[in-house]
């Protein structure tokens, strides 16, 4: 396995998925002789996981069972261990492609944080890109590097253990593209343009106050920065559901005629609700919406250095 | 070539060898300059107003008269002027507030600056304008949501993916993008062939096309069951016919792949072509005897380049069928204008196991059918259905 290129079976030192069912997930170093305890029972890795096929179901020890998944970094976003705040895929998503990012990239970012963004940058620029991480917080900046290792990506990142505001990122005129996710990103614009490539690099800074948004596009005009924007975007995830409504009761008319409205006589036309007027109900397909409300991670503002 | 744009029109003659991201005036004569820096003159404090109550919109306020103005371009003189002497000209100007003064010389600006900046294309790019002027192109698919399927499917170098889409090639060259031209793309295509105007927009390399392969829709039951053959080939439009996109500024070259909508294939009929010419030319009078040979000469070579082009599909197709039938690729994506559930349960059986896929569609109730029929299939899981809302911010 690789977080930047698949491999078919489980090997020893791989980080895997384990899944058990609906939303439930936890990653797994596959060691031999370790032991890994599920609900549904053990997991033996010598003989349970080294050796099988990504994707296959395994047995544990009560009887249950589990399927082994190989990493992706959207996986890994939802199962990683957290020191900090993270980004999720949707973010994740727009900041790639907003920044122009491809196999080849050169990327800056700081903070670090718990790795999530950073372990999705390192695939999209894999193999001939390299991703440049700043990290203020000496524990974590460790931490970091030590799950790269694991990970096999330690060649395609570089962590920097310094105060990005102060020192920047430690490289100057080559980079493509420049992240910023830190308290007060203004004060690194100017290290962000001089780490950026002479022309048309590009930046982007996660802010989730508008305060400090405003401060950010001040500073990068005052930078020479161009088409700066800022957006948000939220994420909706709908509930496949089957829905059974009620036909209310409207009584009957005098004459002894079919009231209005669903007339049990008409046959149905392919796709229109299943009409069940025994126990006067209407069934359908819907996509309810899963949460009251879409939670706000953050503005992401966008530039580009001409 | 003349390029005309939002009303402007120009010729990019004189932007070749400048770097990208070089901004140019359009000067009379539709040239193009590269633009000085010009220092911002209005940096003293400006009279303005601080709200608008007492301004009243009664279309009298600019003094310039439609023939004024007209005058003035004819003159030669610079947009910049233009706007100034509009500016001067307004007596209901200095009596708005600081941003509409802005929103006011902006759109101004607009109308008589004509200045343009090239830069290279990227998704990033390709998607928003393909967004904003022919969304119908590409079946309403935002370009959040490309960027949503791009990082959900995991799409990067050294993948195997395969991707059907009828949104003329956009998502096909974001796929492209990303993986770098490492790996393989087998690209699944209704009808005839597959349409990519909007890749060649992207100005990939040509290497990166040395591992795109194409695979007809049409024959996919076949290889599923076991009965794929390649004797009856899909209806494919003559190779070197032109087809130009509408003039909207978009697409700079001219298409070699045929629209989807084209139908009759004109191999067949081509070479009926052929054969009707030599007949034409041996009945002919034998004036020119070196000019009749040539020419029978001329229509064996054009059967015999059918013919090749011909073996040369049936090559590539066996070779892809071979590697679809290997069952082992990276990832899927769908983004169609066709109801996906049929065509996820079919392909899905391509896809290796613990590799993700990724559908769009315009619509939701059929990704709702979609959902339920996978969950009937079995063998997937993480299934979610979702969408993304974007929000620009004006700060």
């Amino acid at each position: 396995m690789s977080f930047v290129q698949y491999g078919d079976t489980v090997k020893d030192g791989d980080t895997a998925i384990v899944f058990l069912g609906h939303e439930s997930m936890f990653p797994v170093k596959v060691q031999h002789g370790t032991v890994t305890q599920t609900k549904y029972g053990v997991i033996r890795h010598s003989t349970d996981l080294i050796g099988k096929r990504y994707g296959s179901k395994v047995t544990c020890s009560k009887g249950g069972w589990v399927f082994i998944l190989h990493p992706t970094p959207e996986l890994w976003t939802m199962n990683l261990p957290h020191r900090t705040q993270i980004l999720y895929s949707t973010d994740i998503s727009i900041i790639t492609m907003m920044l122009e990012l491809k196999p080849g990239s050169i990327v800056c970012e700081s903070g670090t944080g718990s790795g999530s963004l950073s372990h999705a940058l390192i695939r999209t620029v894999a193999p001939t890109g390299h991703l440049y991480t700043v990290e203020f917080h000496q524990q974590r900046a460790e931490k970091a590097r030590e799950e790269f290792q694991e990970h096999g990506v330690e060649h395609l990142v570089t962590v920097t253990n310094q105060d990005v505001c102060k020192n920047g990122f430690g490289v100057s005129n080559i980079a493509d593209a420049v992240f910023l996710d830190i308290p007060s990103p203004w004060e690194a614009i100017g290290h962000a343009k001089s780490a950026l490539k002479a022309e048309g690099g590009r930046i982007c800074s996660f802010s989730p106050c508008i305060e400090q948004v405003q401060r950010t596009c001040l500073a990068m005009e005052e930078c020479g920065f161009t088409e700066i924007n800022t957006l948000e975007i939220l994420l909706r995830v709908y509930n496949v559901r089957t829905i059974s409504l009620q036909i209310p009761d409207l009584g009957r008319a005098a004459e002894g005629n079919s009231s209005t409205g669903f007339d049990s006589s008409n046959p149905s036309s392919q796709g229109s609700p299943c009409s069940d007027l025994q126990q006067g109900t209407v069934q359908f397909k819907s996509g309810v919406p899963l949460r009251e409300m879409v939670g706000h991670t953050g503005y992401l503002t966008f530039a580009t250095k001409s | 070539r003349k390029i005309i744009f939002e009303k402007q029109w120009f010729y990019l003659d004189n932007a070749i060898g400048h770097i990208y991201g070089t901004t140019f005036e359009v000067t009379s004569g539709g040239n193009l300059q590269p633009k000085q820096e010009v220092e911002d003159t209005t940096t003293e404090t400006k009279e303005a107003g601080t709200d608008n109550r007492n301004i009243v919109d009664d279309g009298k306020s600019q003094k310039l008269t439609h023939d004024d103005i007209k005058a003035l371009k004819d003159k030669g003189i610079k947009g910049q002027e233009i706007v100034q002497q509009l500016i001067e000209n307004s007596t209901t100007f200095r009596d708005k507030t600081e941003f509409a003064q802005d929103k006011y010389i902006k759109k101004k600006k607009k109308k008589y600056e004509a200045v343009i900046t090239i830069v290279r294309p990227s998704t990033r790019i390709l998607s928003t304008m393909y967004y904003a002027r022919e969304p119908g192109k590409i079946n309403h698919l935002r370009y959040d949501t490309l960027a949503q399927m791009l990082t959900l499917g995991n799409v990067r170098a050294g993948n195997k993916m395969m991707v059907m889409e009828t949104c003329s090639g956009l998502v096909l060259g974001a796929v492209m993008e990303r993986m770098g031209g490492y790996g393989s793309i087998i690209q699944m295509y209704p009808g005839g062939g597959p349409v990519r105007a909007a890749t060649s927009c992207f100005g990939f390399p040509k290497h990166f096309f040395d591992n795109l392969h194409e695979f007809p829709l049409s024959k996919v039951d076949s290889l599923l069951s076991g009965t794929f053959s390649t004797e009856t080939l899909p209806s494919e439009p003559e190779d070197n016919t032109l087809v130009e996109e509408e003039s909207n500024g978009l697409l700079d070259e001219k298409q070699t792949c045929p629209q989807e909508t084209e139908e009759e294939s004109t191999t067949e009929a081509a070479m009926e072509l052929n054969q009707t010419e030599e007949q034409e030319t041996m009945d002919m009078n034998a004036e020119d005897v070196e000019f009749k040979e040539n020419k029978e000469k001329e229509n064996k070579e054009n059967v015999r380049e059918k013919q090749r082009k011909q073996w040369e599909r049936r090559k590539k197709l066996i070779e892809t069928a071979a590697l679809l039938q290997e069952k082992n690729a990276d990832g899927l994506i769908v983004a169609s204008k066709f109801h996906p559930t049929p065509l996820l349960l079919s392909l899905l059986e391509f896809v290796a196991p613990s590799r993700p896929f990724v559908v769009y569609c315009q619509y939701k109730e059929p990704l709702l059918e979609c959902y339920t029929k996978l969950r009937e299939r079995g063998g997937v899981i993480n299934l979610k259905l979702s969408e993304t809302w974007l929000r620009n911010y004006q700060v």
